[in-house]
Parts: C-alpha cells; structure tokens; sequence
C-alpha cells in the first residue's frame, strides 16, 4: 500500500524524528520516563490503589510507624501517609505542570512578540523582563501570593508568572535570529500576514531550544510549588500535597520521620525523573544543532 | 570602558525604576479593598479603615503616592509595619545580617564541595567516579531544599545529636545545617561548571606545556589548571550570592532563623504589606546591585564584553 503523495508526511531522518530517536535511546532518558510514568499512573489511579480516604481522621490510629496495614504509616490525625502521599503527589504534579504551562504561554508569546516587531514595543517588553528578573529565586512567586493571597490557584499563577522571564527572553533571541532569515523574508514577500508568519514559520523553528527549558523548567516548577506548599502558602489543610505534608510533619520530624520522608521522596523522584529526561533532551538539542550546522 | 560603564549604570538605574514601580502597585493590585484585606471582614468599621487609609497615604492621587513613596525609600524610609509599628527599614536591617551570614556560609559549602567533586569528576572523566559524581549533581539538583535540610536534621540532630534543628546564632554549630541545605543544592552545579571547566583547561596547549617542562601533576592540576578553570565559576557564585538571598527564604523557615526571608512570609501571613514591599525592594535592588558589580567586573576584565 502506498502512501498518498499529497499529504505532507515527517520524513523518518527529520531534525525532529533524529532528536526523537536519540532521547529514546538515552539510558538515563528511559530511566526517568519511566520513573515519571509510573509516578503519574500511581498518583492518577490513586482511588484503585487504596480504599483508605486522604481527609479522614482516625485517632486511634495516629502516628502508626509503617506497617502491613499502612506501607508509610500514619500521621497525627492518624490518616493513611500511603494515600495522602498518592493524592498529594495529583496535586503537587498538577501545580507544576500548570505553573510551566502559564509561564510557557504567556513568556513565548510576549517573546515572539517583542522579538518580532522590535521597536519601542520591544524595548518596553525587554525593560520589563529585566525587571522581572531581578527578582530573586522564589521572591518573585512570594510578592504575587501576597498581592493575591495564598490558595493553590494563586501559588499555580504565582509560579507561572515567575516563569515568563526565561521563556521570554530565550524566544525573543530566538525571533532575532530567526526573523531575517531568507525564508521568513520569502514568506512576507508571498503576503503572509505577520500571525502566520510567527505561529507557521517562527515558532516551529524556535521550538527545539524552548523544547529545553519547557522540560527541565517543569522540574523547577514542581520544586517552586512544593516550597509554596512547604511554606503554608498553598493548599490549604486538609488538603493532601507533598509540600505542605512536609510542613506538616516538620512538627513530628523527632518521632515520626515518615511523615517527612516519604512526602520529601516523591517530590525528589518527580524532579529528578524530570531533569534526566531534561538533559537527553538537552543533549539531543546540542547534538542536532551541530549536525544542522554541518559542525 | 567609560561607555560601557554608563551604559551598564543606566540600565541598572531603569531596572530598578521598575522594581520600584512594581514593589508600589503591591498595595494596589490586592483584589478587592486592601484595608478590608489588611483588618479582616470583621473589624472593618469606617473609622478604623479611614485611619488605616491615612497611614498608608491611599488618599491621595496614585502619582502622588508613588512620589512619596520614592522620595522615602531614596531617604532609607520605607514606612512602618502596621503590625508592630516598627519602621520597616530598622527590621530589614535588624534581619539583613543573618541572611548574609547564611548566604555566604552557604557560598562557602557549594565552592568548596562542588569545586572538589568536579575536580576528581574531571581528572577521573570517564571512570566510575565520574559517573558517581555526575549522579550525585543531577541528585542534588533535584532534591527540595527542605527535604533536604529535614534529612540533615534527622541524621546529624535527632540521630547524632550532634547540631541543634533550631539555632538562630552565627557559631559554627548553628550554621552548619543551615549551611549545608542551602549550600549543598549549588554545590551540585558548581561541580558540574567545574568539570566542565575543567576538562576544557586539561586540553589547553600551556598544561600540555607545563607537562612537558616536567612539572609535578599536582602542581600542573592545582596551579595551572585549577586556577583557571575556576574564573567562570567564581564570576557564576557572584551571582549566585544573590541568588542564595532570595533561596534563603526556606532556610530561615526551617531552622527558624532571624533573616529577611522569613520576615518576608510572616509579614505576607499577616497581611503586613509595607513590609512584604520593604523586603522585596531591598532583595531584588541588592540582587540588581550584586548584578550591575559583577558585570562591570567582567567588562574590566574581558574587552569582548565591553563591545557588545
């Protein structure tokens, strides 16, 4: 059976295909996309795993070691750790990959942006990047929770805004050298309009070194919103995630030091599966530059 | 050098313009009213609110307030915390000292650490150790802050009984966890630029050089390579000082420290916003400060630079 000639297909030695190949076959790649994809099933099918509920108290079963009937003990209110820890790692995904999704949005969206037009647009645009910049690690996140109170949705915004520097300032140097390329000429010179030009022809060639920050930035994402959590600025009690189950531990961290553990465990296996699989990425982004550039 | 030195000030100086700008619209962009915010729904009466409204100066047009507003601040006068009544200079003051202490202890464990690890990572490339340190980098760069310091507690406090959990001094056992949670997460990238650095120095033409005048291999590791292989990494810590400022935050919380990043989420708990304001704008005006300094470093000493 052949293929039907019209319709544009990615052909199997594409940059892209190349780039694919070469994330599949790093081991320290299929390490943490494994590691990740079991994280995701288990916290996901969280409600198939236990028949214990996360917000429940049981007094009687408080501060239990883990056992055969609770694998990571209980906590003080005697609630399952096993299951506030499956829960709690939905939500401490979710913050994270939220947290990205905004900052990706709307930073690669000012950076094409400002890139593209240039002008006194784009200096006022990079001004206030700078400015944003010079907010250190999480302070940027913590002014935000105090304009807009602490919640789970406003750590999710807060993480996300403290985001859109980076994405903005890597696609906006994108765009520069992008936009006087001869194709991106030939394109306007065909009457594209200059939305088609960026979302057609700019973007998908802007894509491989975001691609980079999009992947270890999740990582940093999911850190930012459990130190939020940690800090008692997002989920509020008794909701389950790993940020704020470590705070809440923290009081019992002489005699109960699974209700730290195992909480602090899932947020550092999410992390790390996240940044092996950032750096083959990495890698493979260096690796098809090089070749692009016949180096 | 001169125009490269204005140039570099100018933008520093529109830089914090914006801070300024931003750290002010903090009391304007809270939803809804912010006295209501400031007092709670259920000790709002017009009086109260029409005093609070005085002492923050909202009565006025918003220019006029941010007048006002940069006048003080460029005079050390960032207001006064509506909870205490302190000014809220004196506390950051008061607090500034700690935070220092601990960022630059923390400096000192993520050079000295990172610096070894990626040394014995470069000079053994390929090897085993390599690969364990490189392990042990990515690790680092994954775990929590406060996991981190928790597992430091459990292990050297409640195990070893050897540091105290909660220390607020500046004494070697009062730092050394603090130090370590905060220092240890950069250690793992300093080993990993060290490295790096290194193996690109250990290909150079003057250690083959040194080499070859038969020098000793420590001698051509320590002097010659080493020396140079650290120049980026120590122009990347001057920015990680600052950066450590803001990491400080959790720190503080956790060990219960007296510092600027603690006083940060208590005042955000509070609702205290003249000093959330202070804290920000004194943090982010020394990050752009430590910034501008380390720039300028660098254009002295690299020409490339200068020209950009």
């Amino acid at each position: 059976m052949t293929s039907n000639p019209i319709t544009p297909s990615i052909p199997s030695n594409s940059p892209g295909m190349r780039m694919l190949r070469q994330i599949l076959r790093n081991r320290s790649a299929q390490f943490g996309g494994l590691l990740l994809l079991m994280l995701i099933v288990v916290s996901f099918a969280a409600p198939l795993l236990t028949s214990f509920d996360p917000n429940k108290n049981a007094p009687s079963q408080a501060l239990q070691p883990p056992g055969m009937e609770h694998l990571m003990g209980t906590d003080n209110l005697g609630r399952d750790t096993l299951t506030r820890f499956l829960y709690g790692g939905q939500l401490s995904l979710r913050i994270g990959l939220s947290g990205i999704f905004i900052g990706a949005l709307i930073g690669i969206a000012l950076g094409l942006i400002s890139g593209y037009f240039g002008g006194w647009l784009d200096s006022f645009l990079s001004w206030f990047n700078d400015v944003l910049m010079a907010f250190p690690d999480i302070l940027l996140a913590l002014a935000i929770i105090a304009i807009l109170g602490p919640g789970i949705n406003n750590a999710m915004l807060a993480i996300g805004i403290s985001f859109i520097p980076s994405f903005m300032r890597l696609t906006r140097s994108s765009v520069l050298a992008l936009r006087e390329m001869t194709y991106i000429e030939a394109a306007r010179a065909l009457g594209s309009s200059d939305s088609r030009i960026l979302v057609r022809h700019i973007l998908p060639n802007s894509i491989r070194t975001l691609l980079v920050l999009l992947t270890l930035g999740i990582g940093s994402s999911i850190l930012a919103g459990a130190a939020l959590n940690f800090l008692g600025l997002g989920a509020e009690p008794p909701t389950a995630e790993w940020g704020a189950m470590l705070n809440a531990g923290m009081k019992y961290v002489r005699n109960a030091w699974w209700l730290t553990f195992f909480p602090g465990f899932g947020i550092f296996l999410a992390v790390l599966s996240i940044n092996l699989i950032g750096d083959a990425v990495s890698d493979a982004v260096a690796g098809t530059t090089i070749m692009r550039e016949g180096k | 050098m001169f125009n490269y030195l204005i140039r570099r000030l100018f933008t520093s100086i529109l830089v914090l313009f914006g801070i300024s700008v931003l750290v002010f619209s903090v009391i304007h962009l809270v939803p809804g009213d912010v006295t209501t915010a400031i007092l709670g729904r259920q000790n709002v009466n017009a009086e109260k609110v029409a005093a609070l409204r005085e002492q923050l100066g909202l009565n006025d047009p918003i220019l006029v307030q941010y007048g006002r507003y940069i006048s003080n601040a460029l005079r050390g006068d960032l207001g006064a915390s509506i909870r205490t009544k302190q000014p809220v200079s004196e506390a950051i003051a008061e607090q500034l000292p700690g935070t220092f202490t601990l960022a630059i202890s923390a400096l000192i464990v993520a050079l000295s650490f990172g610096a070894i690890l990626g040394l014995l990572a470069a000079l053994r490339h390929g090897s085993w150790v390599d690969t364990l340190v490189m392990g042990l980098s990515v690790s680092g760069l994954s775990i929590p802050t406060f996991w981190m310091g928790l597992l430091l507690i459990l292990f050297f406090s409640v195990r070893l009984k050897l540091f105290p959990s909660i220390s607020n001094g500046s004494s070697f056992a009062d730092l050394f966890l603090p130090a370590l949670t905060l220092g240890l997460p950069e250690a793992a990238v300093v080993a990993r630029m060290v490295r790096a650095s290194m193996l690109d120095v250990l290909n150079k033409e003057y250690i083959t050089t040194a080499r070859a005048k038969g020098l000793p291999k420590y001698m051509v590791i320590l002097k010659h390579a080493l020396r140079n292989a650290l120049i980026p990494v120590v122009t990347f810590l001057g920015l990680q000082m600052a950066y450590l400022l803001g990491g400080a935050t959790i720190v503080e919380t956790m060990f219960a420290r007296q510092g600027i990043g603690r006083l940060a989420v208590q005042s955000i708990f509070s609702r205290d916003y003249p000093m959330v304001q202070g804290v920000v704008l004194v943090t982010a005006a020394i990050y752009v400060l430590i910034n501008t300094l380390t720039d300028i470093t660098y254009g002295f000493l690299n020409p490339k630079i200068r020209l950009q």
